[in-house]
């Protein structure tokens, strides 16, 4: 989930400048990029959230500016594909402000990578935001001292209150007339000589500064290298290099990273000071309470609840029935209906429009009417858990048994999100640090991992018949998760990633924030799944008028008929689930109450419904996400699986005459 | 014993075979202007250390077990002078040169487990463990342990992280957790979470044991 905001406003408005907000994970920079462009990218506090990139335009002192907000970055010497991402748009792009914001609560673990931006000889302002929790731990700061201290504008905030936005606007508009004297960092007299030598084959010129350059060509930074003219020089640089990493114990980037840290501990000690904080604040002792295992299992399971309730109960069950069958079923759809009908005299596009397979009766309604509400109550619900910093807790619950199908806890969140929806949980698979554990996650996603709609419609269903229904149902579905989970670890090549989480404070959400949040992804979903439901509803028409629907039903027998033992009927109900995972269940649904499926049946079919092939708009998402090559081997192997699952099941509870 | 310079060619091939995986050494391979390989190889050939054949020299079982204590003494010293003297980093090699001679045998078993039987030397190469290691005596209360090995509450100073996997390492020290810095351990199930500074991280048992701190209060 991230900001769909910004996107190509640098192309519709003529900017006079680039400022990058860099930072780590979980210092507010979104919200500090918010307040300058007054659009709002997802705020998170799960690590890592802002993957893709939000650009916006601020404008200051009269100015245009572009402003980026790059992903979350520890260092200027890349790790992640995010750091990468932030260290290009650094080299690349040459902003032409970096503001660097920190926790003030966490200074001296951030300090050090203000001090490496310095040294790309780019300006640099320091914003040292969360002023409030530092202060409410006993941390004070004096940010006079600091500046005095870097030698570069040091800017105090509470983005959250909007509290030093000004100040920092100013200190953008006005960082020309500022006495702009950077603190230099020296290193070990080796590494300084040898910085030397690298900088003297450096071309100049670049707006960079040369020193910077030859510190990423000393730690081997693989890009820097590259993008170095071939020649002799770039022979020397490599070769240089390849002597440091011989003669030190260490990496250039340990060194770096080292030489920072003391560095800042130096000027930190006369910036902070501390006091004793009012330590044990209520949402302190709940965060340890949601992560201790005595507490945290059964807060897990209440947290659960609550947004079932929330999303299932009341989203799925309530709102929906207001807007389908009160707002879509009695006014909206007649009345449209009967426009359509006196006013457009073709009956192939009346039926187009308003029939069975109608975009406006069944796209528009289905995509409005029923999944609009669930996402939307489930976007608000996800929203709360996101601001209040539960969600990197629940990796902790769940790293262990994550690790054993080859995930890091870190995948829970996409998990958890598959049971919203999966489209958008495998959008957030991003978020996960290696590619192995991203086609892990992904395909179970896409095979075992019902989502909101479909787990309303089959709860519904289930809940009429049995528990015993319920158990085997979704036993033999959860189930695959650790057995396919399992397998594909063994199979695909990579290491999962280890899992290091930085853990947020709990916090109290804002409402507005939330609400704004929940708002932007509602259009998200309008703008670009509805497109997809009506995509797909024309497919359907489209089967349906050329009577293939029924022809693949004739092809589908033996294997529906014949190994799984449903009525044919049931095929068509598989193919609808691929558009949409509810009206496959929805289907199966119709089915049960006309009384065509026994107990056996009942549970194969839907067995088989939870793990078929994924919705269309998953499908479309996981072949954006993971390329056509992994998106088809996802499906080709779900495909015959789901059947084979199926059939195995309506072969041993035959075999074994369970009654269910 | 074996003099300081037969000490020094038997380290050069404990690596060469043992850790680089070659059967035998040539001779040539061995030459260093830090010893006269000659008298050395004659020592360790008349002790029954090694044997010579055509140009090459290979470690007999007396040899292996005697280059193996030597490995072991030099990389405990490093550790030793690293972790517990603070000794800057140049002057470690020549220190523990000296060092890994003069520490008498035994002496090495209260040394390591002093250290809490450390698996790695400051460079990353494994320390082979001694008796100690694997009885796991405790004979000296451990003045450093992984977090693994740690009461929660514990609060302490980040001695070393022993990882050979170099991206873990790096991602740990992006994220500030680096030797010096003062940590709390806050609970160890279902994952280990420690706080530094004002931010909790939570982390694998497994990246957890990689993580030694030296303990100072409970």
């Amino acid at each position: 989930m991230h900001g769909h905001g910004g996107g190509s406003q640098k192309d519709g408005v003529k900017t006079e400048g680039k400022i990058a907000l860099i930072g780590s994970p979980n210092v507010g920079k979104s919200v500090i990029f918010h307040r300058l462009t007054g659009r709002y990218a997802t705020v998170s506090n799960y690590p890592g959230t802002t993957v893709e990139l939000s650009r916006g335009v601020a404008s200051l002192g009269g100015k245009d500016y572009e402003i980026i907000d790059t992903p979350g970055t520890y260092s200027l010497f890349p790790l992640s594909e995010d750091e990468r991402v932030t260290q290009r748009i650094i080299l690349k792009e040459r902003p032409d402000v970096l503001v660097h914001v920190v926790d003030g609560k966490n200074i001296s673990l951030m300090l050090p990578l203000t001090l490496e931006l310095i040294e790309t000889g780019l300006p640099v302002i320091l914003v040292v935001n969360m002023l409030d929790e530092a202060g409410e731990r006993g941390i004070e700061l004096d940010l006079a001292a600091l500046q005095r201290a870097l030698g570069i504008p040091v800017v105090g905030t509470i983005a959250t209150e909007r509290k030093g936005i000004d100040e920092l606007k100013k200190s953008i508009a006005h960082l020309a007339s500022f006495d702009y004297r950077p603190i230099r960092t020296s290193y070990p007299p080796r590494i300084e000589s040898a910085l030397k030598e690298v900088m003297e084959l450096l071309p100049d010129g670049s707006g960079l500064s040369r020193r910077f350059i030859a510190l990423l060509a000393l730690a081997g930074d693989r890009e820097a290298v590259e993008a170095l003219e071939k020649g002799p020089s770039k022979e020397a640089i490599l070769k240089r290099a390849e002597e440091m990493r011989r003669e030190y114990r260490h990496s250039m980037r340990y060194i770096a990273k080292m030489t920072g840290k003391k560095r800042s501990q130096e000027i930190l000690r006369r910036v902070v000071r501390r006091r004793e904080g009012r330590k044990n604040r209520v949402t302190d002792r709940l965060g340890e309470l949601t992560v201790r295992p005595l507490t945290g299992f059964p807060i897990l399971l209440v947290v659960f609840y609550v947004m079932y309730r929330f999303v299932g109960v009341f989203g799925a069950g309530t709102l929906v029935d207001f807007f389908e069958q009160v707002l879509f079923g009695r006014y909206l759809n007649p009345a449209v209906s009967r426009l359509v009908e006196s006013h457009i005299p073709f009956p192939l596009l009346q039926e187009l429009l308003v029939g069975e397979y109608g975009l406006i009766t069944m796209g528009l309604t289905y995509s409005i009417a029923i999944v609009l509400p669930i996402v939307s109550t489930f976007f608000f619900a996800f929203g709360i858990l996101e601001d209040s910093g539960y969600f990197p807790r629940l990796t902790i619950m769940a790293n262990r048994a994550f690790k054993k199908i080859g995930l890091s806890g870190k995948s829970a969140l996409p998990m958890i999100l598959g049971l919203g929806c999966d489209t958008m949980a495998t959008l957030t698979t991003r978020i996960l640090d290696s590619r192995k554990e991203r086609i892990i996650a992904t395909l179970l996603l896409a095979l075992a991992v019902p989502c909101s709609a479909q787990l309303g419609v089959i709860l519904g269903i289930v809940a009429g018949v049995s528990t015993r229904l319920l158990i085997v149902v979704f036993g033999v579905v959860f189930l695959q998760i650790f057995i396919v989970g399992y397998l594909a670890s063994k199979v695909i090549p990579g290491e999962s990633s280890d899992f290091i989480v930085e853990i947020p404070p709990i916090r109290i959400p804002h409402l507005s924030n939330v609400l704004v949040k929940t708002y932007m992804r509602m259009e998200w979903f309008l703008f670009e799944a509805v497109p997809l439901f009506l995509l797909g509803t024309l497919i359907l028409f489209v089967l349906d008028k050329l009577s293939m629907l029924a022809l693949v039903e004739g092809m589908a027998q033996p294997v529906v008929v014949g190994l799984l033992g449903l009525p044919k009927e049931a095929t068509a109900a598989f193919i609808m689930g691929f558009l949409r995972r509810d009206y496959g269940a929805a289907g199966i649904f119709a089915m049960s109450r006309q009384g065509l499926l026994d107990p056996i049946q009942l549970a194969v079919s839907l067995v088989v419904i939870m793990l078929f092939v994924p919705c269309i708009a998953n499908l479309f998402v996981i072949i954006k996400e993971r390329g056509k090559k992994t998106a088809l081997y996802i499906v080709a192997f779900i495909f015959p699986y789901a059947i084979f699952i199926g059939a195995v099941l309506n072969y041993l509870l035959r075999a074994f005459e369970v009654s269910l | 014993m074996p003099s300081n310079e037969a000490e020094e060619v038997l380290e050069i091939l404990w690596i060469k075979t043992e850790e680089e995986g070659l059967s035998a050494v040539r001779k040539e391979d061995l030459l260093s202007a830090d010893y006269d390989l000659e008298s050395a190889l004659d020592e360790l050939a008349e002790e029954g250390s090694v044997e010579v054949k055509g140009g090459n020299v290979r470690l007999t079982e007396k040899g292996k077990g005697e280059a193996r204590d030597i490995i072991r003494r030099h990389r405990l010293a490093e550790r030793l002078l690293v972790d517990v003297l603070e000794m800057a980093e140049e002057r470690v090699e020549e220190a523990a040169c000296r060092f890994e001679h003069a520490l008498p045998r035994g002496v090495d078993e209260s040394v390591c487990t002093l250290l809490g039987h450390p698996r790695l030397c400051p460079d990353g190469n494994p320390i082979p463990p001694g008796r100690c290691c694997e009885e796991g005596r405790e004979k000296i209360e451990r003045l450093i342990s992984p977090l693994t090995e740690l009461e929660v509450g514990c609060e302490g100073r980040i001695a070393y992280i022993t990882s050979r996997r170099h991206e873990r390492l790096q991602r740990l020290m992006a994220m500030g957790i680096v030797p010096g810095l003062p940590v709390r351990l806050l609970q160890t199930f279902p994952s280990y979470v420690i706080e530094v500074e004002e931010t909790q991280i939570a982390l694998d048992a497994e990246i957890a044991d990689e993580i030694y701190v030296r303990c100072e209060r409970h």
